[in-house]
């Protein structure tokens, strides 16, 4: 195989791979900042509890998290050098604002988090809570920005030409502030509460399940259920917000996402389908103009369709970033319904009830996380042929001086480990629920009330 | 050319990344060099309090590098991008250790089988001993040269041509380096019998040091073309070496007097002055090219723009007090000897 492809499987791979543990990061640490803030507030021991115990669980998937987060450092110049060289300028700033403002925060007051329970105060240890969760937020916006750029360059210049040529920039805030960059820190703030909220919501779901740690399972399955739906519910304007941005900036991703072709007429919505590229036609369900309906609020109105753009600047696999693009919003809707329906028995008080309910909640953990995944694949592989919207292609990247018996080999071998590492997570996560949050004594009812 | 109290941007620039660097190399340094010492350490619990002498510290530690990469990115994005694609292979696998040591720390003492902790502790051992080796193969690599060609384009790289003779030797030298930092820093942190044990085993640390140290200088004076010109040219940075040399000799000095704390810092300052000095040797080359110093990297020709360079000092002068500040309470909560509790590794 040649290099351009093994460094795009790679990069692929690592990224995607990465993207398992940050987003459950983030989301763990606003819920757990919650029991930690609840147990300082009221202090009750079951928050005390459930701080600790999700806590253990948030030291596993940061450290992961970060393990991998290092190799997407580097892996830009290994394998993306013509692409570092370019964005160096613009990127590099992000990269560096990410480094000290964030990661510095976070990692620093990880230690205090994690070993600090009995040297320093409550009210300190909570500091040190919301000091690694606002880290983990921070990261996200300047690892976001510096991929919006990607997607919508803005306040830069060209200099230079052929292997020499880089951007610039030229004014930072409106390289910050990139015409996608709001939308979609956003968008992806909150797929990562929904991921760290869903786990939370299936490990308790499947305590209720099993009838242990009742009590405490029932105070964090509802204080995760407001946080599922709100974010859910909300979810969807940051989503349409982004896909209008989409429709503007990058006309030619909007067209493949819905699989429309024609230069110029009204597109289709669809709610599931399959496009076929060589004649130009999508099969399945959708509503006719719907497309046209939500971009401009008119069913007639003309979208920009692929065949608009010369043939080497539209993405060669439309149906597939279609079909990613469409399980991610199934998915959505699904979570909608979901925490809705959750919400209203909670209202008439039978939420826990039903016991298929429950069922869902326990699997409902890899939604979420398939959304993450096949969001963030909608986003990258719409974006192709470019690696730079408008200026660098991903074919022209690459580093030429590596062969692709090099990539084979860290392919491999990153092959190997993170297979691992993936092994030992579930292994040891699934370890840690089991043991459960505390040791259960004969009644567990009974152990909370001498707690 | 911009300037900030006469002095360039891409050297002001230069000396944050190298100031990174060095911090990277001190504090990653006790924490590598602390796991390079693993496998001398005989019993469980022994192992146990070594790893969580760096237990708090290492994942604020490791921020250094990121800091440092993305510095280097920013900065100097020919030099990120040509150092590394260049440096394929040992990079990878300097990553891939990375991440290897991370589950060691985090998976060793999380189950009580013998097999477990024992298959953890060799791969702990590994892959801290080969990430020191390798930052000093690095280093070797860089100080000899690169085929580089006009444009910064790279040639060369067969598989394993980065390990050759002097990138060896200076991987040794780091090696060593680490594992004196990091015995001593254990030193301040155990009691006992470990710490009688850890005693003896910096003497030998410091004697592979002075080794390998004597060695790579004798063959970077006597085998590297030009190495002292500029020494020659600036007859008072000769206070480089020097400074060096003093630290060297003082700190098996403070060790017999049993004055830890000084002896650490005077092997950080080791560190940083043989970095100080490479980094004067260098200056302002950055990755010199073997084929035609004109093709060499250097700080003007690998720089991002005047703009971002300034806006880079910027987020610096604003972050690095805060990342102080963050640094010191971590350190002054954790200060003492290690003592074990349920969350602990």
């Amino acid at each position: 195989m040649d290099t351009e492809i093994l460094a795009r499987i790679q990069f692929a791979f690592t990224v995607a791979f990465h993207y398992i543990y940050p987003p459950l990061s983030i989301g763990i640490g606003l819920i757990m900042a919650i029991f930690e803030g609840l147990y300082l507030k009221t202090g009750k021991k079951e928050y005390e509890i459930l701080t600790r115990f999700w806590l253990k669980i948030f030291a596993i998937t940061f450290g992961i998290g970060v393990a991998t987060g290092i190799i997407m450092e580097f892996e830009f110049g290994t394998n993306w050098s013509v692409y570092s060289k370019y964005v160096g300028d613009i990127f590099g700033s992000a990269l560096a604002a990410e480094g000290l403002f964030a990661f510095g925060l976070e990692s620093t007051f990880l230690g205090i988090l994690l070993f600090g329970w009995n040297r320093v105060s409550p009210k300190v240890h909570f500091i040190s809570t919301i000091g690694v969760f606002f880290g983990s937020m921070f990261s996200a916006v300047w690892i976001v920005v510096a991929n919006s750029w990607q997607q919508t360059p803005a306040g830069y210049h060209i200099v230079g030409e052929g292997l020499e040529a880089r951007a610039e920039v030229t004014d930072f805030w409106a390289m910050l502030f990139n015409p996608s960059s709001v939308d979609r820190i956003i968008h992806v703030w909150q797929g990562a509460f929904l991921a760290g909220a869903f786990l939370i919501l299936s490990v308790h779901a499947y305590y209720l399940l099993k009838g242990r740690y009742v009590t405490i399972s029932k105070k964090a399955f509802k204080i995760a259920l407001v946080v599922a739906t709100v974010i859910s519910l909300t979810q969807l304007i940051s989503g349409h917000s982004s896909a209008d941005g989409v429709a503007v900036n990058q006309p030619a991703k909007l067209a493949a996402m819905e699989g429309h072709y024609n230069k110029s007429s009204a597109a289709d919505l669809y709610l599931m389908g399959w496009v076929n590229n060589d004649t130009q036609e999508v099969t399945g369900i959708g509503i006719p103009g719907g497309l046209s309906f939500l971009v401009h609020q008119d069913f007639n109105e003309p979208i920009i369709g692929l065949n608009a753009f010369p043939n080497d600047e539209i993405p060669t696999q439309v149906n597939a970033v279609f079909q990613l693009y469409h399980i991610m919003i199934f998915i959505g809707m699904f979570l909608i319904g979901l925490t809705l329906y959750a919400t209203y028995l909670w209202l008439r008080s039978k939420l826990f009830e039903k016991k298929w309910l429950l069922k869902i909640f326990a699997f409902s953990v890899l939604l979420p996380q398939i959304a993450n995944q096949v969001g963030w694949f909608t986003a990258e592989m719409g974006r192709q042929p470019w690696v730079v919207y408008g200026h660098l292609k991903t074919n022209e990247a690459f580093s030429q001086e590596v062969s692709s018996n090099q990539i084979l080999f860290s392919l491999i071998l990153f092959f190997v480990i993170y297979s691992i590492l993936f092994l030992l997570f579930m292994y040891s996560l699934n370890k840690k629920i089991k043991h459960g949050p505390y040791e259960e004594a004969e009644n567990p009812e009974e152990f909370l009330k001498y707690t | 050319m911009e300037t900030f109290l006469g002095i360039d941007y891409p050297t002001l620039w230069y000396l944050v990344v190298g100031l990174l660097f060095s911090g990277y190399a001190i504090l990653e340094g006790f924490d590598y060099g602390a796991g390079a010492w693993h496998l001398f350490l005989r019993k469980d619990l022994s192992r146990r309090i070594a790893i969580n002498a760096i237990g708090p510290l290492w994942d604020a530690n490791q921020v250094w590098l990121i800091i440092g990469g993305g510095a280097l990115f920013a900065g100097f994005p020919v030099m990120y991008a040509t150092m590394l694609s260049a440096m394929y292979i040992p990079f990878m696998l300097f990553l891939m250790l990375l991440v290897l040591r991370s589950a060691a720390i985090k998976f060793r003492s999380s189950e009580k089988m013998k097999w477990w902790r024992k298959t953890w502790d060799i791969i702990y051992f590994v892959s801290n001993t080969l990430i020191a080796f390798l930052l000093g193969v690095v280093l070797g690599n860089v100080l000899q040269g690169f085929e580089i060609h006009e444009d910064f384009v790279y040639k060369g790289g067969v598989f394993f041509s980065f390990l050759n003779t002097y990138s060896l030797m200076v991987g040794c030298t780091t090696l060593s380096i680490f594992m004196t930092q990091g015995a001593i820093f254990l030193l301040l942190k155990t009691e006992g019998k470990l710490h009688e044990r850890l005693s003896f085993l910096l003497r030998k640390g410091m004697i592979f040091f002075i080794i390998s140290f004597a060695i790579t200088s004798l063959y970077t004076l006597t085998f590297l073309h030009g190495v002292t010109d500029k020494f020659k040219e600036n007859p008072v940075f000769f206070i480089l070496p020097i400074l060096a040399f003093l630290a060297i000799a003082n700190v098996p000095r403070l060790v017999s007097k049993k004055k830890y704390s000084f002896a650490l810092i005077f092997s950080s300052l080791i560190m940083a002055f043989l970095l100080m000095l490479v980094a004067f040797q260098l200056y302002p080359v950055l990755l010199p090219s073997t084929i035609n110093p004109g093709y060499s990297v250097t700080i003007y020709n690998a720089a991002s723009s005047q703009k971002s360079l300034g806006i880079m000092l910027t987020i610096v002068a604003i972050g690095a007090p805060l990342l102080a500040f963050y640094f010191f309470f971590l350190y002054k909560t954790f200060n003492g000897k290690v003592k074990l509790d349920d969350t602990s590794y």
